[in-house]
Protein backbone atom coordinates (compact mmCIF):
# COMPACT_ATOMS: atom_id res chain seq x y z
CA UNK A 1 0.00 0.00 0.00
CA UNK A 2 0.90 3.27 -0.75
CA UNK A 3 2.48 5.21 1.46
CA UNK A 4 0.57 8.42 0.85
CA UNK A 5 -2.79 6.41 0.88
CA UNK A 6 -1.76 4.88 4.43
CA UNK A 7 -1.47 8.77 5.59
CA UNK A 8 -4.67 9.38 3.85
CA UNK A 9 -6.75 7.56 5.51
CA UNK A 10 -5.37 8.16 8.87
CA UNK A 11 -5.66 12.03 8.31
CA UNK A 12 -8.91 11.92 6.84
CA UNK A 13 -10.60 9.79 9.92
CA UNK A 14 -8.81 12.12 12.19
CA UNK A 15 -10.71 15.21 9.89
CA UNK A 16 -13.67 13.48 10.32
CA UNK A 17 -13.39 12.80 13.78
CA UNK A 18 -12.33 16.40 14.72
CA UNK A 19 -15.22 17.87 12.43
CA UNK A 20 -17.74 15.68 14.49
CA UNK A 21 -16.07 16.70 17.04
CA UNK A 22 -16.77 19.85 16.79
CA UNK A 23 -20.26 19.46 15.52
CA UNK A 24 -21.69 18.02 18.37
CA UNK A 25 -19.63 19.64 21.65
CA UNK A 26 -21.61 20.93 24.01
CA UNK A 27 -18.82 23.76 24.99
CA UNK A 28 -17.50 26.39 22.63
CA UNK A 29 -14.17 26.31 23.67
CA UNK A 30 -13.75 22.64 22.94
CA UNK A 31 -15.36 23.23 19.67
CA UNK A 32 -12.60 25.70 18.67
CA UNK A 33 -10.13 23.16 19.47
CA UNK A 34 -11.12 20.36 17.62
CA UNK A 35 -11.59 22.59 14.72
CA UNK A 36 -7.90 23.71 15.29
CA UNK A 37 -6.97 19.84 14.81
CA UNK A 38 -9.44 19.49 11.82
CA UNK A 39 -7.54 22.39 10.36
CA UNK A 40 -4.14 20.85 10.83
CA UNK A 41 -5.23 17.76 9.48
CA UNK A 42 -6.08 20.00 6.45
CA UNK A 43 -2.74 21.45 6.17
CA UNK A 44 -1.06 17.46 6.31
CA UNK A 45 -3.53 16.89 2.90
CA UNK A 46 -2.07 20.29 1.56
CA UNK A 47 1.32 18.76 1.79
CA UNK A 48 0.46 15.11 0.22
CA UNK A 49 -0.91 17.00 -2.43
CA UNK A 50 2.15 19.18 -2.83
CA UNK A 51 1.14 22.31 -1.73
CA UNK A 52 3.79 23.33 1.12
CA UNK A 53 3.32 27.20 1.01
CA UNK A 54 -0.73 26.76 1.23
CA UNK A 55 0.03 24.39 4.33
CA UNK A 56 2.15 26.64 5.82
CA UNK A 57 -0.52 29.45 5.28
CA UNK A 58 -2.97 27.05 6.63
CA UNK A 59 -1.14 26.46 9.54
CA UNK A 60 -0.37 30.26 10.60
CA UNK A 61 -3.62 32.02 9.43
CA UNK A 62 -6.35 29.67 9.91
CA UNK A 63 -5.13 27.69 12.87
CA UNK A 64 -3.00 29.95 14.09
CA UNK A 65 -4.74 34.02 13.50
CA UNK A 66 -8.52 33.15 12.78
CA UNK A 67 -8.53 30.28 15.49
CA UNK A 68 -7.00 32.61 18.14
CA UNK A 69 -9.41 35.44 17.43
CA UNK A 70 -12.72 32.88 17.69
CA UNK A 71 -11.10 31.88 21.58
CA UNK A 72 -10.64 35.47 22.10
CA UNK A 73 -14.05 36.37 21.50
CA UNK A 74 -15.82 32.75 23.24
CA UNK A 75 -13.51 33.96 26.53
CA UNK A 76 -14.48 37.70 25.89
CA UNK A 77 -18.49 37.19 25.70
CA UNK A 78 -17.83 33.85 28.36
CA UNK A 79 -20.18 31.91 25.48
CA UNK A 80 -19.22 28.41 26.18
CA UNK A 81 -22.32 27.30 26.71
CA UNK A 82 -26.14 28.68 25.83
CA UNK A 83 -28.22 29.19 28.84
CA UNK A 84 -31.02 27.78 28.37
CA UNK A 85 -32.83 29.22 25.63
CA UNK A 86 -35.83 27.74 24.63
CA UNK A 87 -36.28 26.04 20.78
CA UNK A 88 -38.54 28.11 19.17
CA UNK A 89 -39.20 25.60 16.18
CA UNK A 90 -39.28 21.88 17.18
CA UNK A 91 -38.79 20.05 14.39
CA UNK A 92 -35.80 21.96 12.88
CA UNK A 93 -33.19 19.58 14.19
CA UNK A 94 -34.50 16.41 12.31
CA UNK A 95 -35.43 18.19 9.58
CA UNK A 96 -31.58 19.19 9.45
CA UNK A 97 -30.16 16.02 9.75
CA UNK A 98 -32.33 14.59 7.15
CA UNK A 99 -31.76 17.47 4.52
CA UNK A 100 -28.01 17.28 5.74
CA UNK A 101 -28.20 13.19 4.73
CA UNK A 102 -29.96 14.32 1.75
CA UNK A 103 -26.95 16.55 0.66
CA UNK A 104 -24.56 14.15 1.26
CA UNK A 105 -26.11 11.24 -0.75
CA UNK A 106 -26.32 13.78 -3.72
CA UNK A 107 -22.57 15.13 -3.26
CA UNK A 108 -21.64 11.15 -3.55
CA UNK A 109 -24.15 10.50 -6.22
CA UNK A 110 -22.61 13.84 -8.21
CA UNK A 111 -19.19 12.39 -7.37
CA UNK A 112 -19.48 8.58 -8.16
CA UNK A 113 -21.97 8.50 -10.96
CA UNK A 114 -20.56 10.78 -13.13
CA UNK A 115 -19.92 10.60 -16.61
CA UNK A 116 -16.31 12.26 -16.62
CA UNK A 117 -12.95 10.35 -15.08
CA UNK A 118 -10.93 12.30 -12.68
CA UNK A 119 -7.27 11.43 -13.54
CA UNK A 120 -4.94 10.30 -11.06
CA UNK A 121 -2.77 12.95 -9.09
CA UNK A 122 0.40 13.97 -11.49
CA UNK A 123 3.74 13.40 -10.08
CA UNK A 124 5.39 16.62 -9.42
CA UNK A 125 8.63 17.73 -7.93
CA UNK A 126 8.52 21.99 -8.44
CA UNK A 127 4.91 22.41 -7.44
CA UNK A 128 3.32 25.22 -4.98
CA UNK A 129 6.71 26.36 -3.55
CA UNK A 130 6.80 29.70 -2.10
CA UNK A 131 8.58 30.59 -5.50
CA UNK A 132 6.49 28.93 -7.92
CA UNK A 133 3.13 30.94 -5.84
CA UNK A 134 4.69 34.05 -5.60
CA UNK A 135 5.64 34.25 -9.40
CA UNK A 136 2.17 33.15 -10.14
CA UNK A 137 0.79 35.46 -7.98
CA UNK A 138 2.55 38.51 -8.51
CA UNK A 139 2.64 37.73 -12.44
CA UNK A 140 -1.07 37.25 -13.15
CA UNK A 141 -3.16 37.33 -10.09
CA UNK A 142 -1.24 40.95 -8.86
CA UNK A 143 -4.81 42.80 -9.28
CA UNK A 144 -6.75 40.75 -7.16
CA UNK A 145 -3.72 40.56 -4.78
CA UNK A 146 -3.98 44.61 -4.80
CA UNK A 147 -7.72 43.99 -4.13
CA UNK A 148 -7.19 41.79 -1.20
CA UNK A 149 -5.05 44.75 0.73
CA UNK A 150 -8.06 46.87 0.60
CA UNK A 151 -10.96 44.25 1.36
CA UNK A 152 -8.58 43.17 4.54
CA UNK A 153 -8.19 46.76 4.97
CA UNK A 154 -12.05 47.54 4.92
CA UNK A 155 -12.55 44.54 6.88
CA UNK A 156 -10.22 45.89 10.01
CA UNK A 157 -12.06 49.38 9.76
CA UNK A 158 -15.32 47.62 9.76
CA UNK A 159 -14.90 45.34 13.13
CA UNK A 160 -13.10 48.44 14.81
CA UNK A 161 -16.16 50.32 13.93
CA UNK A 162 -18.89 47.89 14.97
CA UNK A 163 -17.65 46.23 17.70
CA UNK A 164 -16.70 49.84 19.58
CA UNK A 165 -18.95 50.73 22.39
CA UNK A 166 -20.25 53.75 21.83
CA UNK A 167 -20.78 56.11 25.31
CA UNK A 168 -23.83 57.83 26.02
CA UNK A 169 -22.74 60.99 28.13
CA UNK A 170 -24.41 64.14 27.45
CA UNK A 171 -22.25 66.96 26.24
CA UNK A 172 -18.88 64.73 25.72
CA UNK A 173 -18.82 62.87 22.38
CA UNK A 174 -16.05 60.64 23.49
CA UNK A 175 -16.23 57.08 21.89
CA UNK A 176 -13.99 53.90 23.74
CA UNK A 177 -12.68 51.36 21.76
CA UNK A 178 -13.30 47.96 23.34
CA UNK B 1 -1.05 8.13 -5.41
CA UNK B 2 -4.32 8.56 -3.93
CA UNK B 3 -6.92 9.01 -6.17
CA UNK B 4 -8.63 12.36 -6.43
CA UNK B 5 -12.24 10.48 -5.69
CA UNK B 6 -11.28 10.38 -2.11
CA UNK B 7 -10.30 13.85 -1.54
CA UNK B 8 -13.76 14.92 -3.22
CA UNK B 9 -15.78 12.63 -0.88
CA UNK B 10 -13.68 13.73 2.11
CA UNK B 11 -14.45 16.99 1.01
CA UNK B 12 -18.27 16.51 0.43
CA UNK B 13 -18.29 14.48 3.97
CA UNK B 14 -16.56 17.94 5.65
CA UNK B 15 -18.62 19.77 4.27
CA UNK B 16 -22.25 18.33 4.83
CA UNK B 17 -20.95 18.39 8.52
CA UNK B 18 -20.16 22.19 8.63
CA UNK B 19 -24.00 22.33 6.96
CA UNK B 20 -25.65 20.12 9.63
CA UNK B 21 -23.49 22.63 12.04
CA UNK B 22 -25.12 25.56 10.79
CA UNK B 23 -28.58 24.29 10.63
CA UNK B 24 -28.48 22.90 14.23
CA UNK B 25 -26.60 24.58 16.36
CA UNK B 26 -28.17 28.41 18.22
CA UNK B 27 -24.51 29.04 19.36
CA UNK B 28 -23.74 31.91 16.87
CA UNK B 29 -20.45 31.48 17.53
CA UNK B 30 -20.19 27.79 16.88
CA UNK B 31 -22.58 28.62 13.30
CA UNK B 32 -19.59 30.49 12.19
CA UNK B 33 -17.01 28.04 12.64
CA UNK B 34 -18.93 25.82 10.72
CA UNK B 35 -18.91 27.76 7.78
CA UNK B 36 -14.96 28.42 8.31
CA UNK B 37 -15.32 23.94 7.77
CA UNK B 38 -17.40 24.61 4.95
CA UNK B 39 -15.07 26.63 3.17
CA UNK B 40 -12.21 24.60 4.15
CA UNK B 41 -14.42 22.06 2.47
CA UNK B 42 -13.49 24.00 -0.66
CA UNK B 43 -10.52 24.71 -0.61
CA UNK B 44 -9.56 21.25 -0.04
CA UNK B 45 -11.28 20.58 -3.07
CA UNK B 46 -9.10 23.58 -4.75
CA UNK B 47 -5.82 22.34 -3.60
CA UNK B 48 -6.97 18.68 -4.96
CA UNK B 49 -8.15 20.07 -8.59
CA UNK B 50 -4.54 22.33 -8.75
CA UNK B 51 -2.75 18.92 -8.32
CA UNK B 52 -4.73 17.07 -11.01
CA UNK B 53 -4.66 19.49 -13.78
CA UNK B 54 -1.21 20.71 -12.84
CA UNK B 55 -2.71 24.34 -13.03
CA UNK B 56 -1.33 26.40 -9.78
CA UNK B 57 -4.31 29.16 -10.10
CA UNK B 58 -5.78 26.14 -7.50
CA UNK B 59 -3.90 27.08 -4.81
CA UNK B 60 -3.50 30.86 -5.77
CA UNK B 61 -7.46 30.79 -5.47
CA UNK B 62 -7.04 29.02 -1.68
CA UNK B 63 -5.14 31.87 -1.00
CA UNK B 64 -7.43 34.29 -1.68
CA UNK B 65 -9.82 32.39 0.03
CA UNK B 66 -8.40 32.23 2.81
CA UNK B 67 -7.84 36.02 2.54
CA UNK B 68 -11.53 36.42 2.22
CA UNK B 69 -12.60 34.25 5.30
CA UNK B 70 -9.87 36.49 7.70
CA UNK B 71 -11.52 39.59 6.83
CA UNK B 72 -15.03 37.96 6.91
CA UNK B 73 -14.20 36.35 10.51
CA UNK B 74 -12.72 40.00 11.73
CA UNK B 75 -16.66 41.80 10.85
CA UNK B 76 -18.65 38.66 11.94
CA UNK B 77 -17.01 38.62 15.33
CA UNK B 78 -17.65 42.16 15.86
CA UNK B 79 -20.86 41.80 14.64
CA UNK B 80 -21.31 38.93 17.22
CA UNK B 81 -19.94 41.41 19.81
CA UNK B 82 -22.27 43.83 19.53
CA UNK B 83 -25.54 41.65 19.14
CA UNK B 84 -23.86 40.21 22.72
CA UNK B 85 -23.77 43.92 23.69
CA UNK B 86 -27.53 44.71 23.08
CA UNK B 87 -29.05 41.11 23.18
CA UNK B 88 -27.06 39.47 26.55
CA UNK B 89 -26.74 36.35 24.53
CA UNK B 90 -25.47 35.14 21.49
CA UNK B 91 -28.57 32.11 21.06
CA UNK B 92 -29.49 33.06 17.42
CA UNK B 93 -33.34 32.13 18.29
CA UNK B 94 -33.38 35.20 20.26
CA UNK B 95 -32.33 37.26 17.52
CA UNK B 96 -35.13 37.65 16.18
CA UNK B 97 -36.77 41.12 16.87
CA UNK B 98 -36.82 42.18 12.66
CA UNK B 99 -39.17 38.81 12.71
CA UNK B 100 -42.87 40.42 11.13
Amino acid sequence: MDANLIVFIIMAVVAVGSALGMLLNRNAVYSALFLILNFATMAVFYIILGGPFIAMTQVTVYAGAIMVLFLFVIMLLGAEELAGGRVKIDWQKPAAVVLGLLLMAELFVVVFFRETVFGEAAELTEFGTPQQIGLTLFNDYLLPFEITAFLLLAAMIGAIVIARRVRQKPGKQETEER
Amino acid sequence: MVPIDYYVALSAVLFTIGALGVLTRRNAIIIFMSIELMLNAGNLLFVAFARMYEALSGQIFVFFVMTVAAAEVAVGLALIVAVFRTKNTINIDEASTLKG
